[in-house]
C-alpha cells in the first residue's frame, strides 16, 4: 500500500469520476456528497503523505517506478520531495474545499463533478510525476476537463474564454513537447526520467540546437510553455478572462493550483536539468518577475470588477515567487515556494469570497456595493481578513513568503527588489480601496436585505483563513518541508556555475 | 519464368486470390438477390474479408520475396497495410449497412467495387515495378470514381464523380509521363533496378527533379496533399458519406505507402531503412521539397478548415492537414520515420472514420451536416456526443488520445533526425494547435451554449454504438498499455529488398 500511495492519490480522483458518472443524475446530493467523500479522501491520502514524509531529506521519496513503453524509455515513475509535497497537500486541500464552492451549481451537476475530479486528477499527477514524459501527459490532460469546466459552467463570456485559455495552454504545450523532445535526444541515453536528465544537466550546456547553446534554446522553449502557465508578462492575456468568466470553484482551482503549475516546472525541470541556461536566464527572470508585480498590481487598481481585480492581484502576487525563484538564493527559492503555497490559500480564499457576493447580488462591480458590512458583518469580518492576508500584512503567511523574497533577492538584484517594494505599496492599495468601496461608507438602499455568509461557505473558507494565519505566525513548518530540497536545488546550481565558469 | 516458380509465387499470392474469389462470388449471389435484399450481398463481402483478414494475419511474412518476376512484394510491410485497409474497409461497410443514402437501392455492386477496390490497394501496396504500381493506382482510382458517383440521380454525387476522374486523369497522365522518362533514362521498369542506375549516377539531377516532381503529382494526388487537393472538398462532399470517410483513410493510406516504398526503394537506400535515406539522391535536396509539400498541406488544410461549416467539408481540410502530417514522416524517411508513418495511419483510420461515422449517423437521423446545428447534441445524445468528442480530441492530437501517441512519434523521429527538421516540427506542432479551434468547434456546439434539456434522450441503436466504440476504445486505451500497435508497426518497417 505504501508503495503506490502516490499512484493511489493520483488516480483517487479518476475513479471517483467514474462512479459519479454511474450515478444517476437525479440524485444530486449522493454526487455531491460523493465527490466530497472522494477529495476528503483524497486530503487524508495528502495528509499522510506528508506524516510519514521525511523532511530532513532531500532525497525522492516513495518512489514507484515502472517501464512503461520500453521501446521509448518512457517510465511510470512517480515520487515526491520538499517541492512537490506542500504542492499535494495544496491540491488536494483546493479541490477538497472547491466541492463545497461547488455546491450551488446549477446544471448538469453530474457532468461537473465527474469532470472536477478528472481536473483533480490531472493537477495531482503533475506534481508526484518524475518522467517527463508522464508529467506531459498529465500537464495536457488537465486542459480538456478545465475547457468544459469554464466552457459550460461560466459566464456570460464563458466560450470565448474557454476556448482562449484552451488555445494558449495548448500553443505553450507544444514547446513544452518539443522541449521535452529535444532534452531527451540529447541525453546519451535517451531518458524522460527527471532525475537523470538532472544529472546528465552539463550535457545540455555543451550540445548545440539550431546551430546554439542546446541548454539555452530548451530553456527558452519550455520558459513559454511554462511562463504561459505562470503566467508571467506578456503571456497572461488569458488569465483575466479566464478566471473572471470560470464558475467560482474553477476560478479557485485556477487560481490556487493551476498557476502554481508553472512555477513548480520551472524549479521541477527548467532550473535542476538546465543549470547553466538558469543562470544565463536569472536576470531576465527576475525583471520579468518586477514587471509582473508592478503591472499586476496597476491593473488590479484600475478594475472596477472583483474578480478581475482578484485575478490581476494573481499576476502580481506570482511576480514575488519569479523574483524569489530568479534570485537563486537559499532564502529567495523557500521563500518563493512558501508563497507558491500561500497565493494558493490565499487567493483561494479571495475567489471563494467574490462568488460568496457574487451568488447574492449577481454582479460584481466594485462601485456598486458600499456600506454592506453593516448588514453582512461577518462576510466582511472574513474579506478583510482574506484582503489583509492578500495584501501581504504581517501575522499573515503571505508576508512571510514575501519577505523571503525580498531577502532573498536583494542581495542579487538590489535594484529590482527595491523597485518591486513599490508592489507592495500598490497591492494595498487596491486592496484597502476595494474594501473601502464595497464595505464602508453608506449603505447601498439595494443591499438592506443582503443575506449573510452560509455555513457551508464558512466551512470551505474556515481552514483556509486558519492555514494562513497560522503559517503568518509560525512558518517553520512549511520551510522545515521544503528547504533541504530547495537548499540542494540551488546548490547544485550554483556549483554547476562555477564549474561552467559564470 | 517457369511453371514452378509461377505455383511457388502464388503460394505468397493466397489473401489476393481469396479476395477475387469472394468478389466473383458476391457478383454472382447478387444476381438471385432483389433490390431489397441485395444488401445480403454485403454480409457475404464482409464475411469475405474476414476470412481475408485472418488470411493476411496468418501470412508468413517473415522472409521477404518478390513474386511475379519481383512485379510485387510480400513483406511486413505490405502485409501490415493490407491488413491495415482491409480492416478499414470492414468498418466502411459496417456503417454502410446503416446509411440512409444507400437503402432503397441495389448495393450489390456498390459492395463489388468496394472489394475491387481492396484488390487494388493489396497491388498497390506490394507494386515494385513501375507497371505494377501505375496499374494498381489506376484500379484503386478507377473505383474511386464509380464509387464517389455511386448515387447517380443526384447532381453532387455527379460532380463529384466527374470532377474526381478529371483530376484523376489529368495527375495519372503527368505520373505516367514522369514513368516513362524514368524507364528511358534508367532502362528498367523495376523499382531495384532503378535504384541500381541511379545510384550510378548517370542520371543529371536536374533532369531527376522533373521527373520525380511528375511522379510526386501522381502520388500527390492519391493522398490528396497541397496542391493536389483540389479535388478533396468537392468529392468528400458529394460522394455518399460512407465512400467519402472510406476516401479519406484507405486509398490514402495506400497512397503513403508506395511513396515510401518507391522513395525508400527507388530513390534511396535500395529499402534498407538503416542506410542513409536519400543515399541515391544525395545531390539533391529532395527532403526540402516533401517538407514544403508537408507544410503546405498542414497549413493550407488546418487555415480552410477554420472557415467550415459544414462538417464533411471541415474532415475533408483537416484530411489534407493530415496527409500533412504523415508526409513529415516520410520527410524523414529512416525506421522511426516510417513506423511513424504507419502508425499515425492507423490511428488516423480509426479517429477519422469515427468522425465520419457520427456524421454520417447524424445526418441519418437529424438530417444535418451543418456544425452549428450539432448544438446540445451531448445532452440529445450523450454516448455519441462524448464519443464523438473523443474523436476530436484525437484528431488534434491532445493526451490520453491515439491522436496524441500518433503525432508524439512523428514529431519524436523528425527530432531524432537532428537539428535539420526542427523548424518542421515546430510547424507542425503550431498546425496542432491551429487544428484545435475547429475541432473544438464541434465540441463546443455539442456542449456549450444555453442548454435546453431535450425531453427524450437520443439512444443510437446497438450496432452504431458498438461500431463506434471500437473505433473509440483503442484510442483511450491500447497506447496506456504499453503499445501494442507501435510494435506492430516497428516490425513492418522492413521491405522486401532485393
Amino acid at each position: 500500500m505504501e508503495n503506490h500511495l502516490l499512484s493511489i492519490v493520483t488516480f483517487l480522483p479518476v475513479f471517483g469520476a467514474v462512479i459519479i458518472a454511474l450515478i444517476p443524475k437525479e440524485k444530486l446530493d449522493i454526487i455531491r456528497w460523493g465527490a466530497a467523500a472522494i477529495t476528503g479522501l483524497q486530503l487524508i491520502l495528502a495528509i499522510w503523505i506528508l506524516y510519514i514524509f521525511d523532511f530532513s531529506s532531500s532525497e525522492v521519496q516513495l518512489q514507484e517506478h515502472f517501464a512503461w513503453i520500453p521501446a521509448f524509455n518512457i517510465e511510470y515513475f512517480m515520487g515526491i520531495d520538499g517541492l512537490s509535497a506542500p504542492m499535494i497537500l495544496l491540491t488536494a486541500l483546493l479541490s477538497f474545499l472547491a466541492v463545497f464552492t461547488s455546491w450551488n451549481i446549477e446544471k448538469a451537476q453530474k457532468g461537473y463533478f465527474a469532470l472536477f475530479l478528472l481536473l483533480d486528477a490531472g493537477m495531482m499527477g503533475v506534481f508526484v510525476s518524475l518522467d517527463f514524459f508522464l508529467f506531459y501527459i498529465f500537464w495536457e490532460v488537465m486542459l480538456l476537463p478545465m475547457y468544459f469546466l469554464i466552457g459550460i459552467w461560466g459566464g456570460p463570456q464563458r466560450e470565448y474564454a474557454a476556448i482562449k485559455f484552451f488555445l494558449y495552454t495548448l500553443f505553450g504545450s507544444v514547446l513544452l513537447l518539443l522541449g521535452m523532445l529535444a532534452l531527451y535526444f540529447i541525453s546519451e541515453p535517451h531518458t524522460f526520467n527527471m532525475l537523470i536528465l538532472a544529472e546528465h544537466s552539463s550535457q545540455f550546456g555543451n550540445a548545440l540546437l539550431l546551430g546554439m547553446n542546446a541548454g539555452k534554446v530548451i530553456f527558452i522553449l519550455l520558459f513559454i510553455g511554462f511562463a504561459i502557465k505562470v503566467p508571467i508578462f506578456p503571456f497572461h492575456t488569458w488569465l483575466p478572462l479566464a478566471h473572471v468568466e470560470a464558475p467560482t470553484a474553477i476560478s479557485v482551482i485556477l487560481a490556487g493550483v493551476l498557476l502554481k503549475m508553472g512555477t513548480y516546472g520551472f524549479l521541477r525541470i527548467s532550473f535542476p536539468v538546465l543549470k547553466d541556461a538558469t543562470l544565463w536566464f536569472a536576470l531576465p527572470l527576475a525583471i520579468l518577475g518586477l514587471i509582473n508585480i508592478i503591472y499586476g498590481a496597476m491593473a488590479a487598481l484600475a478594475q472596477r470588477d472583483l474578480k478581475k481585480m482578484v485575478a490581476y492581484s494573481s499576476v502580481s502576487h506570482m511576480g514575488f515567487v519569479l523574483l524569489g525563484m530568479a534570485a537563486l538564493t537559499p532564502a529567495g527559492i523557500n521563500g518563493a515556494v512558501f508563497q507558491m503555497f500561500n497565493h494558493g490559500t490565499i487567493s483561494a480564499m479571495l475567489f471563494m469570497l467574490v462568488g460568496v457576493v457574487y451568488d447574492r447580488a449577481h454582479h460584481r462591480d466594485i462601485e456598486g456595493f458600499g456600506g454592506i458590512a453593516k448588514v453582512v458583518p461577518i462576510y466582511a469580518g472574513v474579506t478583510a481578513m482574506a484582503f489583509f492576508a492578500g495584501l501581504g500584512l504581517p501575522g499573515f503567511s503571505g508576508f512571510i513568503s514575501e519577505a523571503l523574497c525580498f531577502i532573498g533577492a536583494f542581495p542579487v538584484f538590489t535594484w529590482i527588489t527595491i523597485f518591486a517594494t513599490i508592489g507592495i505599496v500598490l497591492n494595498a492599495a487596491y486592496f484597502l480601496w476595494a474594501y473601502q468601496r464595497i464595505f464602508m461608507g453608506e449603505l447601498n438602499s439595494k443591499y438592506e436585505n443582503l443575506e449573510e455568509i452560509n455555513n457551508r461557505e464558512l466551512f470551505a473558507l474556515i481552514p483556509l483563513a486558519i492555514i494562513t494565519f497560522f503559517l503568518g505566525v509560525y512558518p517553520t513548518p512549511m520551510l522545515n518541508l521544503m528547504s533541504s530540497t530547495l537548499n540542494h536545488l540551488v546548490e547544485a546550481v550554483k556549483t554547476a556555475g562555477m564549474v561552467a565558469g559564470l | 519464368m517457369n511453371l514452378n516458380q509461377i505455383m511457388t509465387d502464388l503460394s505468397y499470392f493466397i489473401p489476393e486470390m481469396m479476395l477475387t474469389g469472394i468478389l466473383l462470388l458476391v457478383i454472382l449471389f447478387d444476381l438471385f438477390q432483389k433490390a431489397d435484399t441485395s444488401i445480403r450481398s454485403g454480409y457475404v463481402a464482409l464475411g469475405g474479408l474476414i476470412l481475408v483478414t485472418i488470411a493476411l494475419l496468418g501470412q508468413d511474412v517473415s522472409t521477404s520475396v518478390g513474386i511475379f518476376s519481383n512485379m510485387l512484394a510480400v513483406d511486413p510491410f505490405s502485409n501490415f497495410l493490407k491488413i491495415l485497409v482491409t480492416v478499414g474497409t470492414m468498418l466502411v461497410m459496417w456503417m454502410s449497412f446503416n446509411s440512409n443514402e444507400l437503402k432503397n437501392r441495389r448495393v450489390g455492386e456498390y459492395y463489388t467495387l468496394l472489394l475491387t477496390l481492396v484488390l487494388g490497394m493489396y497491388f498497390l501496396v506490394s507494386a515494385t515495378h513501375l507497371l505494377s504500381i501505375y496499374i494498381s493506382l489506376e484500379m484503386v482510382s478507377i473505383m474511386s470514381y464509380l464509387l464517389s458517383g455511386y448515387l447517380k440521380e443526384q447532381m453532387r454525387s455527379n460532380e463529384a464523380s466527374i470532377k474526381y476522374v478529371v483530376f484523376g486523369a489529368f495527375s495519372s497522365g503527368i505520373l505516367l509521363y514522369g514513368f516513362s522518362l524514368l524507364y528511358g533514362l534508367t532502362g528498367s521498369a523495376n523499382i531495384f533496378e532503378i535504384q541500381a542506375a541511379l545510384s550510378a549516377g548517370t542520371v543529371s539531377p536536374a533532369l531527376m527533379m522533373v521527373i520525380l516532381i511528375m511522379i510526386l503529382v501522381g502520388f500527390g494526388y492519391k493522398i490528396a496533399a497541397v496542391p493536389f487537393h483540389f479535388w478533396t472538398p468537392d468529392v468528400y462532399e458529394g460522394a455518399p458519406a460512407p465512400i467519402t470517410a472510406f476516401l479519406s483513410v484507405a486509398p490514402k493510406a495506400a497512397g503513403f505507402a508506395i511513396i515510401i516504398r518507391f522513395f525508400n526503394v527507388a530513390l534511396s537506400s535500395a529499402g534498407n531503412p538503416n542506410m542513409e535515406a536519400w543515399a541515391a539522391l544525395s545531390n539533391m535536396d529532395w527532403q526540402s521539397v516533401l517538407g514544403v509539400l508537408a507544410i503546405l498541406s498542414m497549413t493550407v488544410g488546418n487555415v480552410i478548415a477554420l472557415q467550415q461549416s459544414n462538417i464533411k467539408r471541415m474532415l475533408a481540410y483537416s484530411s489534407i492537414a493530415h496527409a500533412g502530417y504523415m508526409l513529415l514522416g516520410v520527410v524523414v524517411a529512416d525506421q522511426t520515420g516510417i513506423a511513424a508513418v504507419l502508425y499515425y495511419a492507423a490511428v488516423y483510420m480509426l479517429m477519422n472514420l469515427g468522425a465520419f461515422f457520427v456524421a454520417i449517423h447524424i445526418k441519418n437521423e437529424f438530417d444535418t451536416e451543418e456544425i452549428e446545428d450539432y448544438k446540445a447534441l451531448g445532452y440529445r445524445a450523450p454516448v455519441l456526443g462524448v464519443i464523438m468528442a473523443i474523436f476530436m480530441f484525437s484528431l488534434t492530437g491532445l493526451p490520453p488520445t491515439g491522436g496524441f501517441v500518433a503525432k508524439f512519434y512523428i514529431f519524436r523521429a523528425l527530432i531524432e533526425y537532428g537539428d535539420m527538421y526542427f523548424w518542421l516540427a515546430l510547424i507542425g506542432l503550431i498546425n496542432g494547435v491551429i487544428s484545435l479551434y475547429y475541432y473544438m468547434r464541434v465540441v463546443k456546439a455539442m456542449y456549450f451554449g444555453k442548454i435546453e434539456l431535450p425531453d427524450t434522450v437520443h439512444q443510437a441503436p446497438l450496432n452504431i454504438t458498438v461500431l463506434l466504440s471500437v473505433l473509440a476504445l483503442p484510442l483511450l486505451f491500447a497506447w496506456m498499455l504499453g503499445d501494442p500497435l507501435s510494435a506492430f508497426a516497428q516490425n513492418a518497417v522492413q521491405f522486401f529488398i532485393q
